[in-house]
């Protein structure tokens, strides 16, 4: 076209970024590469296509992992790491930094060949991805450095198995690699098979960085090089990004290993439209809620809800303005949409739009050959419909309306994700009401897809547990140091059932909604003195109990929008009416042990009592550094209905120790006291009773942990699950857990010093609560 | 969709499309009007990095912008002769040897912009050029003489043969919610100005926030404004991204629910080449291509030509330019 001809038709013509600097770097490589293990490459093997999905040609030849290369990465890692942590903080601040400024030094390239190997917008990887990439580096380092002063007792993890998805696929190497090498851990990470490439380029920076041998591993490969080092029995802790279904697998395969881990997996964010917000600048943000990345985002806002009375204006102007969006050529600076990442997940995006219901609307955008899929919008869909419910991850919006903002908040809920949600409305009140009632990790305000090192990211329900970014991300690649033993079983004592001489019978039920209540099997044991005396009776729990139990804790919602200073109140009064019958808890509890520790147990029953009144005020949030206008809010809030196998050994101290900080973070609990010597926790009841505790918070239901452990473990309307059991269930629970990937807290079979400092703080706390962030920009 | 617009008088909006009527005050749409401002200045951010215009298209850009800019002196020591010198520049903004070797002729600057005084030799210059004269008018910029003889100057300045009339209107009734008196204000502007086309300055840089942008936008609108304005060139903050977007979108709005086309004209701060391709990128991407023709789309500037002239005969030759290279306005 001449210049007359355009300035006539005023087009934008094509603007692409150059790919030279990225094929060159390519053919110095080789265009075949191997790992990058104990900070050299290895011979490359039998290798994989890596395509550019934009046009199919292949970019370069990569390395399929196999179980050996696992195993010399792991070792390299594990030879690696006590020297790395030992650098201090420091020095790995000092490497950290030096990542991030070598990221920013080669931002082009990284920007380029990301494109390539992914196909997003150029514009995305260059302003969005990168920068972030740096900022991570840059944010760790600061963690590095202060780690010791401000997490003390903390020690690192060991060495990390990480596993990213094909979406962000440097961006999501920063979150995994940043923090884990901050804290002093080492690393085995394996990019998606699909985009190995910025990985194997981050790998040359991590030896242009001086990052020592070892400290940084990179196998490529598909999922079975993933599940090799998921289940290499060296890592100690495995963190993975991808979908549901496989962080389900993967947390029933780790399951009883002792391996901490982290899930970060799918989503179906709402995207919740009031009729007084800036509609146009919310029609905006869609275009960053679900066109950023081809939709191929976990915390998309891919399901608007939109008030009625503005839902067809807003429709309207959104199909508006998706017929704006420009496809194409990922390269192309002036492109909105790119390629779909692989033929595969075309065919999937295709498959599940073709299945549904509803209005379908297509971009009338020009739409190129291949791997390419136009901006869509589903309208008039229920939340019944599969595609409400189903992530498509790709660029489909679903529609559907609501009336009111309760009805907002139960159709944003109505999902079994928990990952982020948007919110627009001019209205302060509504907004900041609205954003503790969404069940997400992370909620913006008037804005979507807002992502910063300094706050945390990460889902609840079946979107995963753990959060990366800030201090609480750097927690998840820390452990206490403490020494533990391996725990054993505590048996019941036993003896003969005869009856209690001039006792009137007293057999213990169960505390279910504030009442006692008969077992449901309707059986009962005797409890026995060491000697071997019958000291009283306690009902046999089973699943039923549990059933219930936990009905009657998601009854009692209220308690989790109670102040700090209410709860405070009352887990003082707990205490006080707790040392009014001190003398009789001491006797119960020697009699049932035998031991002379009673007094003891209860003094520091009614102390940790105290510490949680004291922290049920305190430990709320705080606000995140963000580069934004406006605060971060990263808001402490309860997990839910908590399940609880109580420490055998302190029948009463340890019922405290996982009742007080759960229910001082306003969680409610279903407890299973302690197995052998549950006398002490049924007589707790009438304390409960009698000191204000509404019906439902607390919930006892004593019988074997065995019998009770996989239905609290399994049950899909329980949020979390602790066992501090002398029976080893840890297996078990982590297995079950996996049905609604709800977060687990297991001892592993090890013991913890219920009297002493490990038996109270942070670390409880942490387990209580969710960290949610909430994005409130704001200025007029 | 592409509307062709080469009418001999292109440049005025009520020789192509039927001019905007005006309505009753809507006072419910007015005050539904919301605008969130760090999501608008998110937009705003990320628009350059989203749309790139290079080498022919970007040439072809820069003269579309020339053909858009109201080419404007309002200073206190204007001449005749310094208003016939701008109107001369105003025909041959270009050097024609650059437009030679772009292959385009014909091209002029949107409309010449004045002081009422200055008009009749900006008229005298300009005869038979096509090109229209504007006049600033009713006390600009601070508005805030008597009312009669604001509206008498628009008279005054339509009888002298300004074709359209760049009115300010009284801050104050914006901030002080009185959309009525903006309105019937406006309305009395409009009458005034018989054939002659308005447009209405709102001097944003006063209004204290973007919502009342969009208020003031709108109501403007309703009471019969052809084009809504950013600003006088005279406030501490003049045209910014944000605040045009507000104000186009109010465009589309209105366009939306009554078939009007409304013109757009930022003026003030804009002075790079660049800047010009981004706004043209924002009215494209916000309002679509109709609204890139002169009819519905100006640039107040003084400064920008110069900048778009060095930047053209860069593309030309290669090598970075000089400004005195290219003839003074």
């Amino acid at each position: 076209m001449t210049v007359k001809e355009i300035f006539e038709t005023m087009d934008y013509g094509t603007a692409p970024e150059s790919a030279g600097d990225a094929l060159a770097w390519l053919v110095d490589q080789g265009d075949r590469f191997g790992h990058f293990i104990n900070g050299d490459w290895t011979e490359v093997g039998e290798t994989f296509e890596s395509r550019n999905p934009a046009t199919g040609e292949v970019l370069a030849h990569v390395t399929q992992g196999t179980p050996a290369d696992v195993d010399a990465a792991v070792a390299a890692a594990r030879k690696a790491q006590p020297k790395w942590a030992k650098l201090g903080g420091h020095g790995r601040a000092r490497v950290l930094y030096a990542l991030a400024r070598l990221v920013q030094k080669h931002s082009r390239l990284l920007a380029v060949l990301e494109t390539m190997d992914n196909g997003k917008p150029i514009r995305e990887a260059r302003d969005i991805d990168v920068p972030l990439v740096a900022r991570h580096f840059y944010y760790h380092a600061g963690l590095a450095q202060l780690m010791e002063t401000e997490a003390p007792g903390m020690e690192p993890v060991g060495v990390c198995g990480q596993v990213i998805p094909w979406n962000f696929p440097l961006l999501m190497l920063a979150w995994k690699i940043a923090p884990a090498i901050a804290a002093g851990n080492t690393v085995v990470l394996k990019p998606a098979e699909y985009t190995s490439l910025t990985a194997l380029c981050f790998a040359d920076i991590c030896r242009q960085a001086g990052v020592p041998k070892g400290v940084v591993n990179i196998v490529t490969g598909d999922g079975r090089v993933g599940e090799a080092i998921v289940a290499h029995e060296d890592i100690d802790k495995v963190a993975f990004t991808g979908s549901t279904e496989v962080g389900r697998k993967i947390r029933e395969a780790t399951a009883g290993q002792g391996k901490s881990l982290t899930l970060e997996l799918g989503g179906k964010g709402p995207y919740i439209v009031f009729d007084d917000a800036d509609l146009d600048s919310a029609i905006e943000g869609l275009v960053d809620a679900i066109w950023f990345n081809q939709g191929q985002v976990c915390c998309a806002g891919s399901r608007l809800l939109v008030q009625e009375g503005v839902a067809e204006r807003f429709h309207d102007k959104l199909r508006a303005r998706m017929d704006k969006l420009r496809m194409g050529n990922p390269l192309d600076k002036s492109i909105d949409v790119g390629a779909v990442v692989d033929p595969v997940q075309l065919e999937t995006i295709k498959g599940l739009v073709e299945g549904s219901g509803g209005e379908v609307y297509r971009a009338a955008c020009d739409v190129p050959e291949g791997c390419f899929y136009p901006p869509t919008l589903i309208t008039g869909l229920a939340p019944a419909d599969r595609l409400m419910q189903e992530e498509i991850f790709g660029p489909v919006l679903v529609s559907c309306t609501f009336r009111t903002p309760d009805e907002a908040v139960q159709l944003a809920n109505n999902t079994r994700y928990g990952l982020a949600a948007s919110v627009w409305t001019e209205n302060l009140n509504l907004a900041l009401g609205l954003a503790p009632k969404l069940v997400a990790g992370v909620v913006w305000v008037n804005g979507t897809n807002m992502f910063d090192a300094a706050a945390g990211f990460g889902g609840v329900r079946e979107s995963g547990f753990g959060r990366e970014g800030g201090w609480e991300g750097l927690s998840a690649y820390l452990k206490p140091h403490a020494k533990t033993k391996s725990l054993a079983t505590i048996a019941a004592h036993t003896g003969k059932s005869d009856p209690v001489e001039d006792v009137l019978d007293r057999t213990a039920k169960m505390y279910i909604g504030g009442k006692q209540a008969r077992p449901d099997s309707g059986y009962s044991r005797g409890v026995f003195s060491p000697q071997g005396k019958l000291i009283g009776h306690v009902g046999s729990g089973s699943r039923k109990d549990i059933r219930n139990a936990v009905e009657a804790a998601q009854g009692a919602k209220g308690w989790s929008g109670t102040t700090g200073h209410l709860r405070a109140q009352i887990l003082y009064y707990i205490a006080e009416n707790l040392e009014a019958r001190a003398a009789e808890f001491a006797d119960r509890i020697n009699a049932m042990t035998g031991s002379k520790q009673g007094k003891a147990e209860v003094a520091a029953s009614v102390s940790r009592l105290f510490t949680y009144g004291a922290w049920a005020d305190k430990y709320a949030g705080d606000l995140r550094s963000v580069p934004i206008r406006g605060m971060a809010l990263a808001v402490r809030e309860p997990v839910g209905v908590i399940g609880a196998l109580c420490p055998d050994d302190v029948p009463l101290l340890g019922l405290i120790s996982v009742m007080a900080p759960a229910i001082a973070m306003g969680n409610r609990v279903v407890l299973a006291p302690s197995a052998p010597f549950p006398l002490a926790a049924t007589d707790f009841y009438q304390v409960l009773e009698t000191s204000d505790v509404p019906g439902g918070v607390v919930n006892i239901v004593t019988g074997a942990h065995k019998d009770l452990a996989g239905t609290m473990a399994a049950h899909l309307d329980i949020d979390a699950v602790w066992s501090f059991s002398s029976t080893d269930l840890s297996q078990e629970i982590e297995k079950k857990s996996a049905g609604n990937l709800k977060r687990t807290w297991v001892n592993n079979g090890r013991t913890r010093d219920w009297m002493g400092a490990e038996g109270e703080g942070r670390a409880f706390l942490d387990q209580a609560t969710e960290v949610k962030t909430v994005w409130v920009p704001y200025g007029e | 969709m592409q509307t062709k617009v080469d009418s001999p008088a292109a440049q005025l909006p009520q020789m192509v499309d039927a001019r905007n009527p005006g309505m009753e005050l809507d006072l419910d749409w007015v005050m539904s009007a919301q605008a969130n401002t760090s999501a608008i200045e998110r937009r705003c951010a990320t628009l350059p990095g989203r749309r790139s215009v290079k080498k022919d298209h970007q040439a072809a850009w820069l003269l579309r912008a020339i053909t858009c800019i109201d080419l404007t002196t309002l200073a206190g020591d204007d001449t005749e002769g310094r208003v016939r010198r701008l109107c001369a520049k105003a025909k041959q903004p270009v050097r024609a040897d650059l437009l030679d070797a772009l292959g385009v002729e014909g091209i002029t600057t949107g409309a010449v912009c004045v002081y009422h005084e200055m008009v009749p030799a900006a008229v005298q210059a300009l005869e038979g050029t096509g090109i229209p004269v504007a006049a600033v008018s009713t006390g600009f910029p601070a508005g805030l003489s008597p009312f009669h003889l604001r509206v008498a100057e628009i008279g005054e300045s339509v009888a002298a043969g300004a074709e359209e009339i760049d009115i300010v209107i009284s801050r104050r009734h914006v901030l002080s919610g009185n959309w009525q008196a903006l309105y019937d204000e406006m309305r009395e502007f409009r009458a005034a100005c018989g054939e002659a086309h308005v447009k209405a300055i709102l001097a944003t840089g006063e209004l204290g926030t973007l919502r009342n942008v969009a208020r003031a936008s709108l109501v403007c609108m309703m009471a019969g404004a052809d084009f809504i304005k950013t600003s006088t060139g005279k406030e501490s903050v003049n045209a910014t991204l944000p605040v045009s977007l507000v104000m186009i979108r109010a465009i589309r709005d209105y366009y939306e629910r009554t078939g009007f086309r409304i013109g757009y004209k930022p003026a003030g701060g804009i002075s790079k080449a660049k800047d010009s391709l981004v706004y043209l990128s924002l009215m494209k991407e916000e309002l679509g291509d109709r609204w890139l023709q002169p009819d519905l789309f100006r640039f107040g500037a003084s400064s920008l030509l110069g900048d778009i002239e060095r930047q053209l005969e860069h593309h030309v030759t290669g090598a970075y330019s000089a400004g005195w290279r290219h003839a003074a306005g």
